[in-house]
């Protein structure tokens, strides 16, 4: 196969897990001012995620690199195109990582009060924004021919686009509560039950339409089929919240996530970045990727690491498998 | 107007800006992960509670910081290909590899254990929570290593050939890119360095400590901990520091010209090295300097009768080879750069000598200004890391990859001055505002001392201490 295909889906693969892994780190964030009710609360909100989010967050930074290294133009292109809704992403995750971190330093309740507002606004901008971006990209943009967009901030701000990021917020909030209903006990386990299938509801229209408009306008063969296994998923996923598996609507929520996202690259391919003024300015697999040296290095180290990586990230979400209460809150902070 | 915002000039000072400030923070946490993983073994070979207390003292120091290198290396990530698009285009080829690498090999080992070692007091057994932290402190070093081959590629370029069709540089040999001889000097150089920080930090936390007379049974072996540490540091970042020296003399003749302002080429005793200039302002004629002979020659060739090729030779031999064009950075930072650097570290040397002198034998020193002058060592010693990197970079100007991209080609073309002045003005301000926090709170974790931990039950050997939850 051309290595340089088996990397577009590499990079594919790396963005699944961000969004699968960072998109529930996301939706606990947001979940704060529904599910907090007390400081207590919020603890065990935040202490579901503690000693993930910073590895979650870690997938982004390798995606980040592995298409700088495989796809120089497409990354030189995306970054300094959508500059200014990059730098937002950047802001809102700035904001939210110090906030884990500095949130429990002193006991005052405004300076808590401070922190709970950077992390909900730090996550509820970048899964907003991480939707309008991806959308962005499958729709096309206006390149010119040494490709650097030539459009603003405001032409990425568009009906369909803006569809895109209702619906990573709706999956990445919806994501997030399940996870918080798998990972706690007790009263704010019940709540989060109640509210995944209030915020499953709407995310299962927002999704369908964004991925029926995506599908009618963009899609190929392999789209609709992962489309259609997201769609089945999200469904199945909100079905088993209802009876209380917990693990399977979380499973589900994550093959949703998944196959969207790969949805998404399936819409793309062969092109990463096509051109909406003239398709002959489209960066492509072809025209963006290193040379096959790079990419056979590179294919090497994946080939070595990814699978340990797997390994021992599994190994540390088997470790913290507990639920976290307001027990175990107590128990610590005393 | 127009000259404000200049999108050239803004994104080098947005780069500068971000990467020291991110820098502010790797050196702690490169050091002090090792420090809080030996003082963790101790633990565990000892039993001595003490050094239970000093680990989870240094411990919640480090993830105050930590946090703070993540978020602020997210930029540095994205900054390549958005403010420097044209770079990320000529040189992703080569330069990506290594940080792909750092990615898959480093990042996620030391995230992924950093989790495991913060929450996973009382939950794991005891030597495995051990091994959580050297492999934290092992993916620190390692990204490290990446990242400064990375840099050295820009430094000195190797192991790529050009393509003119494609107009960028493509890797050949990546065993080449990662044996850099100027990645190979400096990273023992910047890693010597980080642990000078970090002993600096212990200095200065144990200082506080012991000069009020408090927490003596952790702050003393602290203390000597961080002296010798600084000690040990001090030693072989001075001895890379030469290494990198001869290697730059090599590969890039002008930043050392430009370290010593030497216009003209000197030889033999002629190569002096000056201690202190004061000159012109612009920086081309001496009024007063202080001179060691030789100094130079010996630094730059190892030899007394070593020549160093002049700032104007240079210029010449550039101008020829490249075409027209100002081929010498700024002097005066790399001249003043070079000297603090120099001076600051070997100012850190001494307080570590004289430290453990006065402190031999379990002696306590009651003058005030010796632990005025401890307690100092680590903003010191942080300043010291920060000039040596404003040096090898302003040095490589008006290279961005030298001899193969001038900065100001570099730059993304279609991002416009406003947008780089909108992110710096916003970088500037939430990177204000959370030192101001940073500095409070470290401040408050050092004054608060190490936590009370009961020695272990004589009956089943258990301590009870309380794991840490957000």
């Amino acid at each position: 196969m051309d290595l340089a295909v088996l990397w577009f889906w590499i990079v594919a693969f790396l963005f699944v897990g961000y969004f699968v892994l960072d998109g529930f780190d996301f939706g606990v964030g947001m979940s704060l001012p529904f599910l907090g009710r007390d400081d207590t609360d919020r603890r065990v909100l935040i202490n579901t995620i503690g000693p993930v989010w910073d590895l979650n967050e870690t997938w982004v930074i390798v995606a980040g690199a592995a298409l700088f290294a495989a796809f120089p133009e497409w990354y030189a292109t995306l970054f300094s195109g959508f500059y200014l809704a990059l730098l937002l992403i950047l802001l809102a995750l700035i904001a939210r990582g110090v906030s884990f971190e500095y949130r429990h330093q002193r006991p005052e309740a405004a300076w808590k009060r401070r922190f709970d507002w950077m992390i909900i606004v730090g996550s509820a901008v970048p899964a907003l924004l991480w939707g309008v971006a991806f959308a962005n990209i499958v729709q096309g943009v206006p390149l010119d021919a040494d490709h650097n967009y030539t459009g603003t901030l405001f032409d990425l701000l568009n009906p369909y686009a803006l569809l895109g990021g209702l619906t990573t917020l709706m999956l990445f909030f919806t994501h997030g509560v399940v996870f918080v209903a798998l990972k706690t006990d007790g009263d704010i386990r019940q709540r989060a039950r109640r509210l995944a299938a209030r915020a499953g509801a709407i995310t299962v229209v927002v999704a369908a339409a964004f991925l029926v408009w995506t599908g009618f306008a963009y899609g190929t063969a392999w789209f609709w089929g992962l489309a259609a296994v997201a769609a089945l998923a999200l469904i199945g996923s909100w079905l088993a919240n209802g009876r209380g598996a917990e693990r399977v609507a979380f499973a589900l929520m994550a093959v949703t996530i998944g196959a969207a996202v790969f949805a998404l690259f399936a819409a793309l391919f062969p092109d990463v970045m096509p051109a909406s003024n003239d398709p002959a300015n489209s960066l492509t697999i072809a025209n963006a990727s290193s040379t096959p040296y790079t990419l056979t290095v590179m294919s090497w180290t994946a080939l070595i690491f990814l699978p340990l990586i797997l390994a021992y990230q599994g190994w540390t979400y088997w470790v913290f498998r507990k639920r976290v209460t307001r027990q175990t809150i107590d128990a610590a902070a005393h | 107007m127009n000259e404000l915002l200049d999108p050239l000039l803004l994104a080098r000072w947005q780069f500068g800006l971000t990467t020291v400030y991110h820098f502010l923070f790797v050196p702690i946490t490169i050091g002090l992960a090792t420090s809080a993983a030996i003082f963790q073994t101790a633990w565990v070979r000892t039993g001595k509670v003490e050094y239970l207390r000093i680990t989870r003292f240094f411990g919640t120091i480090f993830l105050i910081n930590f946090a703070m290198g993540v978020v602020t290396g997210i930029v540095q990530e994205f900054q390549f290909g958005m403010n420097w698009s044209e770079y990320s285009r000529f040189v992703g080829d080569v330069f990506g590899a290594p940080l792909a690498l750092e990615g898959l090999l480093a990042f996620f080992l030391e995230a992924t254990f950093i989790g495991l070692w913060i929450f996973g007091w009382n939950r794991l057994p005891q030597k495995l929570h051990l091994a959580t932290i050297w492999a934290t402190a092992i993916g620190t070093i390692l990204s490290a290593y990446f990242i400064i081959a990375a840099n050295a590629f820009m430094q000195n370029p190797v192991g790529y050939e050009m393509n003119a069709e494609r107009g960028r540089a493509e890797l050949v040999d990546i065993w080449a890119l990662l044996t850099n001889p100027v990645a190979l000097a400096a990273f023992p150089h910047t890693i010597a360095a980080c642990f000078m920080v970090s002993s600096g930090l212990i200095i200065s936390a144990a200082a506080w400590h012991l000069a009020r007379n408090q927490h003596l049974d952790t702050m003393r072996p602290a203390l000597k901990f961080g002296l010798w540490g600084m000690l040990v540091a001090g030693a072989l970042t001075t001895f890379f520091g030469d290494q990198l020296s001869l290697a730059m003399v090599a590969t890039q003749p002008m930043k050392m010209a430009a370290a010593e302002a030497t216009y003209d080429t000197v030889c033999g005793a002629a190569a002096s090295f000056s201690l202190f200039t004061l000159g012109t302002p612009d920086g081309t004629t001496e009024l007063f300097s202080i001179r060691v002979p030789y100094l130079l020659s010996l630094l730059s060739t190892h030899s007394f009768d070593g020549c160093v090729e002049g700032i104007n030779d240079l210029q010449a031999q550039y101008a020829e080879l490249y075409g027209p064009g100002d081929y010498a950075p700024i002097i005066w930072v790399t001249y003043w750069a070079f000297r603090w650097m120099i001076g600051l570290g070997v100012l850190h040397v001494l307080i570590a000598l004289v430290g453990l002198w006065l402190t031999r034998k379990g002696r306590m020193p009651k003058q005030r200004w010796v632990w005025t002058v401890a307690v100092w060592s680590f903003p010191l010693s942080l300043a010291a890391m920060i000039v040596g990197w404003v040096f090898t970079e302003m040095g490589r100007q008006p290279w961005i990859v030298f001899s193969l991209l001038p900065t100001e080609s570099a730059v993304s073309p279609n991002v416009t001055g406003l947008d780089v002045l909108i992110s710096l003005v916003a970088f500037t301000l939430i990177y204000g505002i959370l030192a101001v926090v940073e500095v409070k709170l470290i401040v408050q974790a050092v004054r608060k001392g190490p936590p009370e931990i009961a020695p272990p039950d004589p009956e089943t050997g258990k301590v009870e201490h309380t794991a840490t939850v957000y």
